[in-house]
């Protein structure tokens, strides 16, 4: 019964790890840049949903409309203006940019909400679904719901869009996709654009379940890059692999030597994986 | 080769002169200018001499702090206790760096910032040596007036700022440093002319740690208390790379010079608005990357650049 | 003359892809030897299993007596095995002469970079670049990078050399200076192996040929017997080749 119960907490929250990474991987694939801002969006997606229910009673779920053209707006202006500038130099110099926009975006969050933890509370409670046993909140299966309806198009955006092939087109082999015509440019900016609203709304998502605050943001940021690291680079189906792959191994590692060693723990992960494995569970050696 | 060794020492001999103006604020000052310093100038051995973009510095800084501050609370005295943390510094980041710098690019950039993450939670844990995260006080050292401590504490610091000089200069004059250029530049290439270049990299990475790992020993027993969120701040691993960049990457002249520069700003700027510290932090690292990228020397054509590494 | 290195039936995989399949090869001292096929064919990843870049997934390799199948690439490059590279890879920062300082410098234990910059004249003038010696390489030519890396190698003193393509994107002239130098080593004594796609010049400077095809040795003799086996011609020559060459002998 345990089991049972860890493998649909692993299988639920590696959904939701899904969604949080999805973003971080499609810039990091396309950008060749680690967007240590990625948190902070998040974050601020999450304070986006909880402002909005706390003074008009707007449901998250809704806010995901508005959510994501306001993101991928922030997170296109924030490559064409900033990130493109510097997009080809090494990448100590793209991690400590992104790393300054986070200390602004983290420190303004901070600044304006706290560093106070708040939870977004659903009045009337949603209650929980219990099956054989098994008990899952409501909640948390409408945010899972959501998770993979946001992947889903982002695959789908990848597959079927012109724009979406043109963003694979470019993170399989740049140099090709610019003889073929393609604005590398624009592409770079959608794609980060893409990147932040998919962390938006992964934000809103993620206030449903979690307490929120600023504080959090590098652990989100952590569980993203884990996530990339062990599901591989770029694809949609990697970053589910490796989403799930991570809870199941927090939830059994919580269970056998304690949650206070989780950081611990995955960085051991991510350490033996970068060693053995770099390709990822799925993914194709590369960008390096 | 010569003349910046020559500007490094004049430097720091300038700031041995601080305890002349004899105020508690200019020691204190001088004290953290030390400790930038150290900072700066070991995140170049890795940063700049070998070109890994390594974001460990606060680890190194908080892992010092709790080796000497809980050698001091076991009986140890603060000499032996700093000894101990520059060895036990040197060894594990040369073991750990074995293993780490085996990743290159984003891949390292995330493992050495994560390394703090593991410190800090290992630290909050042990709760019976270090306290957890209720802090641990560390006992007095001496017995002196205020005054007297500050300027004990402030040569402690240039001590250890001198030692470090002096052991970057070395490096960057001798085949280690030739080596560690070699990899920066090409490191397959580095392999096959016959550079153990794993041997290299540890020895850097260990190089990289064991000072700032000291700076972290004087200044938990300056401050007498220390607690994991404080020490293990991922601050200390922007500012280094801040600095390194205000002064030109590579050169241990430009790198002093831009942790001086960088604490003149932090006085200057910050003191005066704590709340938003850390924002215009990044504002300042946005600035400079977007319009100096090669620090604040590229004003002054390039004066002290690639003096260093080799030559 | 006694063997100095020997493949024995060495295979390498690549996740999917046999690059290697079971190579049994005997090289010994003073040989030329000269290594083709088609692209693809995995004579490079040859080169990288022996000095120790991509290792053997199965088989021995053993140099001089000695097993190096596991050995580091900085282990084999001290045990004496040098190599270019296809696609030149040097310090790019560096000056031509501290290039090849490097090498002198890395492959032996205790040299000082004052001797080992003197050592790296030597064999800069050797390849005819002492006017750049003080110039960074990343400004020399295609054909000086080429010469550089050449340089670099020998600078090790190696026992045995491995030229992989040192004259692909070269010109005519260029060829002839490149293989004036290879034939000047040869004389010297050094063994070297190398990869080659201009018959031309393997015909002239090498002793012995080896064809590799799909990651498998075909064929293996004096060069004028190799060029007329038919599964040679088959797999990597062309028929053209063979008319043309009908013949000469």
């Amino acid at each position: 019964m345990l089991a049972a119960q860890v493998l649909v907490n692993a299988a639920v929250l590696g959904c939701l790890y899904a969604c949080i990474a999805i973003g971080f991987s499609l810039v990091w694939g396309v950008l060749n840049v680690i967007n240590l801002i990625h948190g902070s969006l998040i974050v601020l997606g999450a304070y986006l949903a909880w402002g909005l229910y706390q003074w008009t009673g707007i449901l998250p779920w809704y806010v995901l409309v508005l959510t994501a053209p306001l993101f991928f707006g922030i997170g296109y202006l924030l490559q064409r203006l900033l990130l493109n500038r510097v997009i080809t130099a090494p990448v100590l110099v793209t991690l400590t940019l992104t790393f300054g926009l986070d200390l602004i975006l983290n420190n303004a969050m901070i600044y304006f909400f706290k560093a106070d933890y708040r939870k977004l509370t659903l009045v009337p409670s949603l209650g929980s679904l219990s099956i054989g046993g098994v008990v899952v909140p409501v909640d948390r299966v409408i945010a899972t719901a959501f998770a993979l309806v946001l992947t889903g198009l982002l695959y789908l955006l990848l597959r079927r869009s012109r724009v979406g092939r043109a963003v694979v087109a470019v993170r399989l082999d740049r140099d090709a996709a610019v003889l073929m015509g393609v604005d590398v440019k624009s592409i770079y900016a959608i794609a980060f654009g893409l990147g932040a609203a998919l962390a938006g709304c992964a934000g809103v998502l993620m206030a449903l379940i979690f307490p929120i605050s600023p504080l959090t943001s590098s652990a989100y940021l952590g569980k993203a890059f884990v996530v990339c690291v062990l599901g591989g680079l770029g694809s949609v189906s990697g970053a589910l692999a490796g989403g799930v792959a991570l809870a199941l191994v927090e939830g059994i590692g919580a269970v056998v030597v304690g949650p206070s060693y989780a950081t611990t723990l995955s960085f051991l992960l991510l350490i033996a994986f970068l060693i053995v494995r770099p390709q990822g569970l799925l993914g194709r050696k590369g960008f390096e | 080769m010569i003349r910046p060794s020559i500007v490094l020492v004049a430097l720091l001999a300038v700031i041995a002169l601080l305890p002349l103006a004899g105020d508690a604020y200019a020691l204190r000052l001088g004290t953290i200018a030390c400790m930038y310093g150290i900072f700066a100038l070991s995140w170049n051995i890795v940063g700049g001499f070998l070109g890994y973009p390594s974001f460990a510095t606060a680890a190194f800084f908080g892992f010092g702090a709790y080796t000497t501050g809980v050698l001091m609370t076991l009986g140890a005295s603060l000499p032996l206790a700093l000894l101990a943390t520059l060895v036990a510094s040197l060894v594990g980041a040369s073991v750990l760096g074995a293993v780490l710098l085996r990743l290159r690019g984003h891949y390292f950039a995330i493992a050495s910032l994560s390394l703090v993450e593991v410190l800090r939670e290992v630290v909050n844990n042990a709760t019976d040596l270090t306290g957890g995260g209720m802090g641990l006080n560390i006992p007095l050292a001496s017995n002196a007036s205020i005054l007297g401590d500050a300027i004990f504490y402030f040569y402690a610091m240039w001590i250890a700022l001198a030692l470090t000089a002096a052991m970057v200069v070395a490096v960057s004059a001798s085949k280690l440093g030739f080596g560690l250029a070699c990899i920066r530049q090409n490191e397959t290439a580095a392999n096959m002319v016959g550079l153990n270049t794993t041997l290299y990299k540890s020895i850097a990475f260990g190089l990289s740690a064991c000072f700032v790992g000291v700076a972290g020993g004087i200044y938990a027993v300056w401050v007498h208390y220390i607690d994991p969120s404080d020490v293990f701040d991922i601050l200390y691993s922007v500012k280094p790379i801040v600095m390194s960049l205000m002064g030109g990457l590579g050169s241990p002249v430009g790198v002093v010079c831009g942790a001086l520069v960088y604490l003149g700003l932090e006085e200057v700027v910050w003191r005066n608005y704590i709340q938003i510290h850390s924002g215009l932090l990044g504002l300042l690292v946005v600035l400079l990357l977007l319009f100096l990228p090669h620090g604040l020397v590229s004003l002054r054509g390039r004066l002290f650049r690639r003096g260093t590494g080799h030559a | 003359m006694p063997e100095i290195l020997t493949l024995a039936g060495v295979s390498r995989r690549f996740s999917g892809l046999q690059a290697l399949r079971d190579v049994n090869l005997k090289i010994a001292g003073g040989e030329i030897v000269g290594l083709i096929g088609p692209n693809g064919a995995g004579k490079t990843t040859l080169v990288n299993t022996v000095c120790g870049v991509t290792p053997a997934s199965a088989g021995t390799v053993t140099f001089a007596g000695r097993d190096i199948t596991r050995l580091k690439p900085y282990q084999a490059a001290r045990l004496g095995l040098a190599r270019t590279f296809q696609i030149v890879q040097p310090f790019a920062e560096f000056s031509a002469l501290d290039n090849v300082a490097t090498a002198a410098l890395f492959s032996r234990p205790g040299q000082s970079l004052k001797v080992a910059r003197e050592n790296a004249r030597q064999h800069l003038a050797f390849v005819g670049l002492d006017g750049q010696a003080d110039q960074p390489a990343a400004t020399l030519t295609l054909a000086m990078r080429k010469r550089l890396e050449l340089a670099k190698a020998l600078a090790m003193s190696p026992k045995i050399l491995f030229l992989d393509e040192v004259n692909a994107g070269l010109n005519s002239a260029e060829v002839e200076k490149a293989t004036a130098l290879i034939r000047q080593l040869a004389a010297g004594g050094l063994t070297i192996v190398m990869i080659e796609h201009l018959m031309k010049v393997v015909l002239n400077v090498c002793t012995r040929i080896v064809v590799l095809h799909n990651g498998e040795l075909i064929a293996d003799g004096a060069p004028r017997n190799v060029v007329r086996n038919p599964a040679v011609i088959d797999a990597y020559l062309g028929q053209q080749y063979a008319q043309r060459h009908a013949g000469h002998g």
